[in-house]
């Protein structure tokens, strides 16, 4: 199956969003697809808040296994997280695992008072009791397949599928 | 490549025990890593789960307040559980030996040692010894080496400076005795700082320093000139025996860190200095506390630099 175009997507993903979110809604991406869809994201709906980053790499549950991530980038939250609304937003929903990892992090940070989860893509596949409330498209690929984002020197974002890692 | 024992089969890092012969991708993998832990120290919550239900181990041979506390806040903000031993004052001045209290230890069910120790290649001796899943830190060892010190100082560099391409170091004072000095001039090598320089009275420099890659000056005047980075060195008078120097004041006259002195040196020139300082020995109160010292961001850098080494060892197994 031919994956659909990501600028499609996000259009899609911001239309759904703007009835759902108020100016003072702090967006905050997850590295590093993630992050690329939040800064879009913050310009075309307009929020007056700065936007926020995270790098989950401190929080994974498969560092005892794979040891750390060697290139993390610092995590950004340049605004207070106790009771504040949230949305989060990743580039593709599968395991539920990255976002558990970035919910315990947003956390160490204060309690918000919301968190939402918005993802360009759902793959299926969770482990874990995770949902999105907004979503661009559901898509299904091979187990031993992923899907990555990727942005060409334009700006313009678009979706591959590669072998997993893990696979073979 | 020649035989590492601070790297794994697959060239990770498993100990980390000094800068020499370390690949200048690891060197910077790790201030990298560092940078990410920076902000951690500004959250409601300081700390990360990375090293939940391990036990690091802080064994001091050797007494250092400042290196224990920084290496115990790095542990503690891993999630780890940290034990502290100052080890001098307990089982080894009964009689045990170094082999013997490292393997209770290990029967304790530690998973990561950091060391200090008087005798020059104490952590080399645990880590041959420790099971393949315990990393080993070397927290300074004799007058041998003290990696960590010369990581947090290249990451004090590179917030300031930025490049390490394009600068001049001078690393100045009691180098013969210094630990610290050796792990910083074999970083800065590394790292390809193209002029680094030791500056120092011939009887406190090594005989053969100069095989170090770094250029040897006696006099401040000519050492200083034109200098991106001034490293100031404890004056080890615990490690003095016999008559280097004629006294104290004498040294702070001709090598002390003094306004006048470093005008030499850059405009914007940086103050270092590993701590714990003598003021008017080796550097005058008003250099220490002035708008060129980094003495103190020095060590609060220390600590996100001593949670990378330790969640990269820890993630390498």
């Amino acid at each position: 199956m031919p994956l659909p175009d990501a600028e499609v997507l996000l259009a899609a993903l911001t239309e759904q969003m703007r009835p759902a979110v108020s100016s003072d809604t702090l967006l905050v991406g997850i590295h590093t697809g993630g992050v690329w869809l939040a800064q879009r994201l913050h310009e075309s709906l307009g929020l007056s808040q700065p936007l926020g980053t995270i790098d989950v790499s401190f929080y994974r549950d498969d560092y005892s296994s794979r040891g750390l991530h060697p290139r993390v980038k610092p995590s950004e939250i340049p605004f207070e997280i106790a009771d504040a609304d949230v949305v989060l937003v990743d580039d593709v929903l599968f395991t539920g695992r990255t976002i558990r990892a970035a919910l315990n992090e947003l956390f160490d940070y204060g309690r918000p008072r919301r968190v939402r989860l918005a993802a360009l893509v759902d793959r299926g596949g969770r482990e874990l009791p995770m949902a999105a409330q907004f979503v661009g498209a559901e898509v299904s690929v091979r187990e031993d397949e992923q899907i990555e984002l990727r942005k060409a020197a334009d700006g313009r974002l678009n979706l591959v599928v590669t072998p997993s890692p893990g696979a073979g | 490549m020649a035989y590492n024992p601070q790297l794994n089969a697959n060239g990770e890092l498993q100990h980390l025990l000094t800068i020499e012969g370390l690949p200048r991708e690891i060197i910077v993998s790790i201030l990298d890593t560092a940078h990410s832990f920076l902000s951690v120290a500004e959250r409601e919550v300081k700390k990360v789960p990375l090293l939940r239900g391990k036990s690091v181990f802080n064994l001091f041979f050797e007494s250092s307040t400042r290196t224990r506390t920084t290496f115990e806040i790095a542990a503690k903000r891993l999630s780890a559980d940290v034990i502290n031993l100052n080890v001098g004052t307990s089982s080894q001045s009964k009689g045990e030996t170094l082999l013997d209290t490292v393997a209770n230890l290990s029967a304790m069910h530690a998973d990561m040692f950091v060391v200090r120790h008087a005798q020059s290649g104490a952590a080399h001796l645990i880590a041959r010894h420790v099971a393949p899943y315990i990393h080993v830190i070397n927290a300074g060892d004799g007058r041998h080496a003290h990696p960590t010190q010369g990581l947090l100082d290249m990451f004090t560099i590179r917030h300031y400076k930025k490049e390490f391409s394009n600068l001049r170091v001078a690393v100045v004072g009691d180098v013969l005795h210094s630990r610290v000095a050796r792990s910083q001039i074999h970083a800065l090598t590394t790292l390809g700082v193209p002029e680094v320089r030791v500056i120092g009275p011939r009887t406190l420099l090594p005989t053969n320093v100069s095989e170090l890659g770094v250029q040897v000056y006696h006099d401040m005047a000519q050492g200083l000139k034109d200098v991106d980075v001034v490293i100031m060195l404890r004056l080890q008078n615990e490690r003095m025996n016999g008559a280097l120097l004629p006294s104290a004041q004498e040294f702070f006259k001709y090598y002390g860190l003094t306004p006048e002195k470093l005008a030499l040196a850059k405009p914007g020139a940086i103050v270092m200095h590993p701590g714990p300082m003598n003021r008017g020995v080796e550097i005058d109160s008003s250099v220490a506390d002035g708008r060129q010292s980094v003495i103190l961001p020095q060590v609060t850098f220390g600590i996100a630099v001593r949670m990378a080494v330790m969640s990269i060892l820890a993630g390498n197994t």
